[in-house]
């Protein structure tokens, strides 16, 4: 392209671009905030290493078998109470996007009631049922005496996974809105009835959309069964504190939780990737800015 | 135009006084259609005239108000016994559905399905044939729609045109009795329109009974036994092509075709 100056004609004389030298330019504003951060870093590992922390203890209770029993029972309250959630929530989404009046509007109050309450008002509801019903059962048939049957375990995974549920009928309900009608539509014409629609068609298509919200809502559960332990039962928290009552080395045993926690979310972070990558499956994004 | 043999007199699928409102708008106003068995029927008309719902109707995406349509005799929607009609449930509609089979404007294809999962997955999960048998026709099926090299691919990494051929074998996979196509090619780029009626035309010269909706008056008057011209729901016009495309009796179909041509 000539200069306005130039001929159109004639091509202006310009020098070899390869003979150029590139300095390349200064981030001096990078330069400054990552000092910064390394500065900050560094206080805050001076400060722990200085603090009254005893690490030897943090050490010794780390692997401590009241510890890990108290890992395996958040584990399994997380998975359990998570299963109980998203069968709910499934169930519920269908029900809220049912034609059927008295199922819309049950699904609905549901939601609005558990989503409504605090968490920790739940598991102390469930927690004391027998207060308001002695015994459960059907009346004739048979009957089980409640303190029982509601144990610590039992109310911490009907209080977590039945507030869960309400807040993933709306994830799963989001999930199945984001496929288009057409698919719908397409099933029906080659003879598909509603709920094989729903299983081989929507919902594989949904988990696109409800996946990173319910990965999310794990890693959540994960620590929010650390709740129950207002309610006796025995997970990873509930057993720190048994431990730094007796032994006063509270921060070290906190330490320890922590340190399970951390290690519990990050191995599910991964699944979350993998999973993630196996329902995107046929979409042109991936997610990831290009 | 001279006669198939195959194409009988005999009407496949009849419709009486098919009528469907959206709320005030009346999409279909008594409609009455009798499609032979092996015959091409093309439906032109403005957007709105009703065309694309009467499509629907006749496979029962959309429900019609009143009225009955009938395929080989049998009675869509309903048990017929004596004056009493019986609404039928959703199983028995997905049965009835099987002896149509549907293109769509969009393709509509499965998206997390390869092209070969999508002409397999009727055959498979709703007829339940054996994967072996289904995969063999769902391969040949591909071919004759000039797609053997995409059965791995998913919709998003084919063209609308190749979207469509594949939508338009996961429909033959199903082995209708009639296909009904809804504007298979208004959202194509006008260089894939071609690949898409070529499918098409030979699926015509197989005897397959065929209603499409389309403004393709070029491939109307082509292949179609007989065209209809539809306004505000309904049939204003019906002949064969060279008439109704050529020498049209009502004026609306005349400034209808005028303003296509434009």
């Amino acid at each position: 392209m000539s200069t306005a100056s130039g001929s159109r004609i004639g091509t202006p004389a310009k020098p070899d671009p390869s003979s150029f030298t590139i300095k390349p330019r200064r981030h001096y504003g990078r330069w400054l905030a990552t000092a910064l951060i390394l500065l900050a870093l560094s206080g805050i590992v001076r400060a722990f290493a200085l603090g009254q922390i005893e690490w030897a203890v943090v050490a010794q209770f780390l692997t401590a078998p009241a510890i890990l029993f108290g890992l395996v029972n958040t584990i399994i309250m997380a998975i359990a109470a998570m299963a109980l959630g998203i069968t709910l929530g499934v169930l519920f989404a269908v029900m809220v996007m049912s034609p059927n009046p008295v199922l819309h509007y049950s699904a609905k109050g549901y939601i609005w009631f558990f989503r409504g309450t605090p968490l920790i008002l739940q598991l102390l509801l469930w927690f004391n049922l027998a207060l308001v019903f002695p015994t459960l059962g059907v009346p004739g048939l048979f009957a089980f005496r409640t303190v029982d049957v509601i144990t610590p375990f039992m109310a911490t995974l009907l209080g977590l996974g039945i507030n869960q549920g309400a807040y993933t009928a709306e994830v799963v309900r989001a999930g199945i809105l984001s496929v288009d009608q057409g698919q719908t539509e397409a099933a029906q014409s080659i003879g598909m009835a509603r709920p094989v629609i729903m299983r081989r068609i929507v919902l594989p298509q949904a988990m696109r959309v409800i996946i990173p919200p319910v990965g999310n809502e794990f890693i959540s559960m994960v620590k929010l069964t650390s709740l129950a332990s207002v309610i006796q039962f025995s997970e990873i928290l509930r057993n720190a504190q048994t431990i730094y009552f007796a032994n006063g080395r509270v921060i070290e045993l906190l330490i320890v939780a922590a340190v399970w926690y951390i290690a519990v979310v990050s191995v599910l972070s991964i699944g979350q990737h993998f999973l993630e990558r196996r329902f995107s499956r046929g979409q042109a994004n991936r997610g990831r800015g290009r | 135009m001279s006669l198939d043999p195959r194409k009988s007199s005999q009407p496949q699928l009849t419709a009486r006084k098919v009528t469907k409102t959206f709320g005030s708008l009346t999409a279909l106003d008594a409609v009455d259609l009798d499609v032979m068995r092996g015959e091409v029927l093309c439906i032109i008309g403005p957007s709105g005239s009703g065309k694309s719902t009467l499509l629907r109707c006749l496979n029962q995406i959309e429900r019609f108000d009143c009225g009955a349509i009938w395929i080989d005799e049998e009675m869509i929607g309903y048990r017929q016994d004596g004056d009493t009609l019986y609404e039928l449930d959703d199983r028995a509609i997905a049965r009835q559905r099987l002896a149509c089979g549907m293109v769509f404007q969009r393709f509509n294809l499965f998206n997390h399905m390869t092209a070969l999962q999508n002409v397999m997955e009727g055959p498979a999960t709703v007829l339940k044939r054996p994967r072996q048998e289904v995969r063999q026709e769902a391969i040949a099926l591909l071919q004759r729609v000039g797609l053997s090299d995409k059965h791995e691919a998913y919709p998003a990494q084919l063209s609308g045109g190749q979207q469509q051929r594949v939508a338009i074998a996961r429909a033959l996979a199903m082995k209708p009795k009639l296909m009904l196509f809804d504007e298979p090619t208004s959202a194509l780029d006008p260089e894939l329109v071609g690949e898409v009626l070529t499918v098409m035309r030979d699926l015509a010269a197989s005897g397959m009974t065929m209603i499409v909706v389309t403004h393709e008056l070029g491939f109307a008057r082509e292949v179609a036994d007989r065209v209809i011209f539809m306004d505000c729901g309904r049939i204003v016009e019906t002949g064969a092509p060279d008439q109704v495309l050529g020498e049209p009796l009502e004026q609306r179909t005349r400034d209808f075709i005028a303003a296509v041509l434009s």
